[in-house]
């Protein structure tokens, strides 16, 4: 094995870099940074976990709370006693959030139909090409989507964000609220820089047009975007549809 | 003293080949003056974090003494603790790492150049925020690990954690982007036949470290985002009256600070690794069980960081799982010192200075293992925490461990960063006089911490039986600072007056010892191929791995045929003469740090100044970032 190895031309790489692997760094570099991630948004979840149920005002997430008497109930019913004006509702909309969760999650399929486009612009293609292939092949289509559906979850999120604000709940509140904020707000983030990177390869495609060679531009982006999706069905899991 | 031939080219001229001015300092994305700017900083660093230091012990030396008020002495401990942790160890490992890596698997840079030169020029803007305040007497000053809610608003309200929150936060981004960087470096950028198990121990324990980096930051990144918010927005993390929990930052914190504690030692281990085998003419012994004990290490590093919070009252069941991991996490360790003794056993031992500080470290190292699993159990623990017997132990496994081992290391390749030797004579002195004043200032430590002197205390009464102990210390760390100025006297000196120093200048095995020194802009002017561990000895010195296994056993016998090539050069000549595309230098990293610095000093202005020029400049912060981020990827590489 090594007298193979040894007899391989060696010296100054001519165009592309040679690398032990075969991967691009930038493949590895993202794979690493993702797994840093994890661990960003293990400690964010971890806090939001160890202090659901500690707080000591409300609003609270799926309890209805008298802001009165400060007591708290799993039904509306229970708060019978409660002054109507003092009843706080449970903060969570879990309908609105499931559709934002639904549009988030459609938005890593138009990902991978815009990877698709670039990887197999070279494939040979056919003499007349049908609608489907035109569609399908359009990676400016595919990226634009994907980032105008990172954008309408940002949208829904600064919907969620500002009636929660006029429900009494800021990042000030409560333990709710500081460590809701801050995870939500933290992932928003990701998606944010994720609409920006996804807008600046729509403009790289516009301005020389993305080819074969740029896969990888498409695939590191692509990683990215889809490791914000997942996170994203665990806090949605977590922080939403469990009590 | 080595067989190896005297350079054809004199350090003098190989100089006149390198770059200079300081524009080109600012613009270089050269590995190894990258590697360079983080030495210079670490050292500058190490001087004020002692100077902490000496005035801690000046204060101490006699009971009730006045020379630092109760503040500055809080300042003092906090800044020395954090210094010491975060401008001076840790930089000082990515000077190894960035200096050493390309060179030990044979390449010519890192896999992202510009991102190594924003590493470094983040962590100077870290390095700024946390240094300069002591001058103006707003240092932090709730100790190094920074409890919450100690350093919450309501009772810290100066400044002072402010600097501490936001450039270890800065400091955070500087340590993640260099992780990044080195682990797609050490994967993917390997000379051929390069084989994982058949890297030098020195990038295996950084590899390891890489990991351990990269997962551990973002844990006190978040630690660090909640105080922030809590002291600029209000929020409630660390807040008591609205019920949350005052162990919050302390498990967070040491989930981050127990691997950190092996990010600190790691790449000391890995230099005693490449220093042991060379002056005892050996092979290390046990590279495979030295590779997975370090490997293990990183594991079991992240399960065991509740030992540092065994006086809060975490009941039976944490306690007794916490300290079983820490146990056992002695046993990989252990094995590694076994290996280093195994591998001077029976070699030809040459006491140079490096050989004597990477001895030193396996002896004060160990001294510091054992009352480290003395500490592991809870009971004896109880007795022990915060006062200095704990104090004793960790300087006896960062000074005596770490920082041995860099001195080492630095003896060990200052041949290789300038051509020259450092003077025996003086690192004779040094590490004597570091040797002795280490243990004179140490040592005693652990008895006034039996006898219960507290740590972080600025003075103390007499008639505790502390006194002669206290002032044993103080006059070792008098020996520390005089055997710190001779190094730095050997270190300038020898730069230009030091005996000129050949390829491999120790008789080194290793590929980094191939090449000229210093090495050219390129490294390596032919790629070598790699076919054992020490492919240098295999070439000029088979004698010394004759007989002992020394790469993985389904290789071939070694012949001189295949061994790397060795440059000795006749002329230095540049790598646009060789046809070598190398990256262009640039000054958008060193911009986009400066837009991070400008952005956290906004963020800082936030709560003592207008409120609008305060988000303007860290706006406009974020903004030359974000422009610089944009240009320096959009622009080609070479």
């Amino acid at each position: 094995m090594a007298t193979a190895v040894a007899h391989e031309p060696h010296g100054p790489p001519v165009h592309a870099h040679h690398t032990s692997t075969g991967l691009d760094h930038r493949k590895i570099a993202i794979w690493a940074f993702i797994g840093s991630e994890c661990m960003l948004f293990a400690s964010l979840i971890s806090t939001y976990l160890a202090y659901k149920g500690r707080s000591v005002v409300g609003p609270y997430p799926h309890e209805w709370w008298c802001r009165a008497t400060g007591a708290i109930a799993e039904k509306r019913e229970l708060l019978a006693s409660c002054a109507p004006d003092q009843i706080v509702r449970p903060i969570l909309n879990i309908p609105v959030t499931s559709q934002s969760t639904f549009v988030l999650l459609m938005s890593s399929l138009a990902m991978v139909l815009a990877l698709a486009a670039v990887e197999n612009r070279d494939r040979p293609k056919p003499a007349t090409l049908t609608l489907g292939h035109r569609i399908l092949g359009s990676s400016r289509l595919w990226l634009g989507m994907t980032a105008l559906m990172g954008a309408t979850f940002l949208g829904y999120q600064a919907f969620e964000f500002t009636s929660f604000v006029h429900e009494g709940l800021t990042i000030k509140t409560n333990l709710f609220g500081s460590s809701f904020f801050t995870l939500t707000g933290t992932h928003g983030t990701h998606v944010t820089v994720g609409v920006l990177w996804l807008l600046t390869l729509l403009a790289i495609d516009f301005k020389r047009g993305l080819t074969t060679k740029d896969t990888l531009l498409v695939d590191i982006c692509a990683l990215y975007w889809h490791f914000v999706d997942v996170v994203w069905i665990a806090i949605f899991t977590l922080v939403y549809l469990i009590r | 003293m080595t067989t190896a031939a005297a350079p054809t080219v004199a350090p003098a001229e190989a100089a006149s080949y390198a770059p200079s001015g300081i524009w080109s300092w600012i613009t270089t994305v050269d590995h190894k003056r990258v590697g360079a700017l983080y030495l210079y900083s670490a050292l500058a660093f190490f001087i004020i974090g002692g100077l902490e230091a000496a005035l801690m012990r000046w204060q101490l030396a006699r009971p009730n003494q006045q020379i630092v008020s109760a503040e500055f002495y809080n300042q003092l401990f906090t800044m020395h603790g954090t210094t010491m942790v975060f401008l001076v160890i840790m930089p000082l490992s990515a000077a190894f790492f960035n200096y050493l890596i390309p060179l030990q698997i044979g390449a010519r840079d890192v896999a992202f150049p510009r991102l190594n030169a924003f590493s470094y020029w983040v962590f100077l803007a870290g390095g700024l925020f946390l240094t300069v305040p002591i001058f103006f007497n707003v240092a932090p000053n709730a100790g190094w690990f920074g409890y919450a809610p100690l350093t919450t608003r309501p009772f810290s309200p100066g400044l002072n954690i402010d600097f501490w929150v936001m450039g270890l936060q800065i400091l955070g981004v500087s340590s993640l982007a260099a992780a990044f960087n080195f682990i797609t470096t050490i994967i993917n950028m390997r000379a051929p036949g390069m084989t994982l198990m058949r890297m030098p121990i020195f990038t295996w324990m950084s590899f390891v470290v890489m990991f351990l980096l990269i997962l551990a930051f973002p844990v006190i990144t978040i630690a660090l985002v909640f105080l922030l918010f809590d002291r600029f927005f209000d929020t409630t993390f660390y807040s008591i009256a609205a019920n949350a929990d005052p162990l919050l930052w302390q498990h967070l914190f040491w989930i981050f600070g127990h691997p950190e504690v092996y990010i600190l030692i790691l790449p000391a281990f890995g230099l005693v690794s490449e220093i042991l085998p060379t002056y005892s003419k050996k092979p290390l012994f046990g590279y495979n069980v030295m590779v997975y004990s370090g490997i293990m290490i990183g594991f079991l590093g992240f399960g065991v960081w509740a030992h540092h919070m065994f006086a809060v009252g975490m009941g039976a069941v944490a306690d007794t799982i916490f300290a079983l991991t820490t146990m056992l996490i002695g046993i990989p360790t252990g094995v590694k010192i076994f290996n280093w003794v195994a591998t001077m056993w029976g070699g030809q031992l040459r006491f140079t200075t490096a050989m004597k500080f990477g001895i030193g470290l396996v002896a004060m190292f160990t001294i510091g293992g054992i009352s480290g699993v003395m500490h592991s159990s809870p009971p004896s623990d109880l007795q022990q925490s915060d006062t200095y017997f704990i104090v004793a132990h960790f300087h006896y496994v960062l000074f005596g461990g770490s920082i041995m081992g860099i001195f080492g290391g630095l003896y060990h390749y200052y041949p290789k960063l300038t051509g020259r030797y450092m003077s025996e004579t003086l690192g004779n002195w040094h590490f004597w006089l570091n040797f002795i004043g280490m243990n004179l200032t140490f040592f005693p430590m652990h008895y006034a911490g039996m006898l219960g002197m507290p740590r972080r205390i600025y003075t103390y009464d007499s008639g505790q039986g502390w006194d002669t102990f206290n002032l044993m210390s103080s006059v070792g760390t008098a020996l520390l600072v005089v055997s710190s100025a001779i190094f730095a006297v050997n270190f300038i000196r020898s730069r230009k007056r030091g005996a000129v120093a050949p390829n491999d200048a120790w008789g080194a095995g290793t590929l980094e010892w191939s090449i000229p020194s210093p090495p050219p802009e390129y490294n390596f002017a032919e790629i070598p191929v790699v076919t054992s561990r020490y492919p240098l000895w295999d070439l000029k010195a088979p004698e010394k791995t004759a007989g002992i296994t020394h790469s993985a056993p389904d290789e071939l016998v070694i012949t001189a045929s295949h061994a790397v090539p060795v440059h000795e050069e006749t002329k230095r000549t540049t790598a646009k003469a060789l046809g070598i595309p190398m990256p262009v230098p640039t000054a958008k990293p060193a911009v986009a740090a400066l837009g991070l610095l400008i952005g956290f000093t906004g963020l800082l202005y936030l709560h003592i100044g207008d409120q609008r020029v305060a988000i303007a400049v860290a706006v406009g912060g974020v903004a030359l970032f974000v422009g610089a981020l944009y240009a320096w990827l959009t622009s080609p590489l070479e």
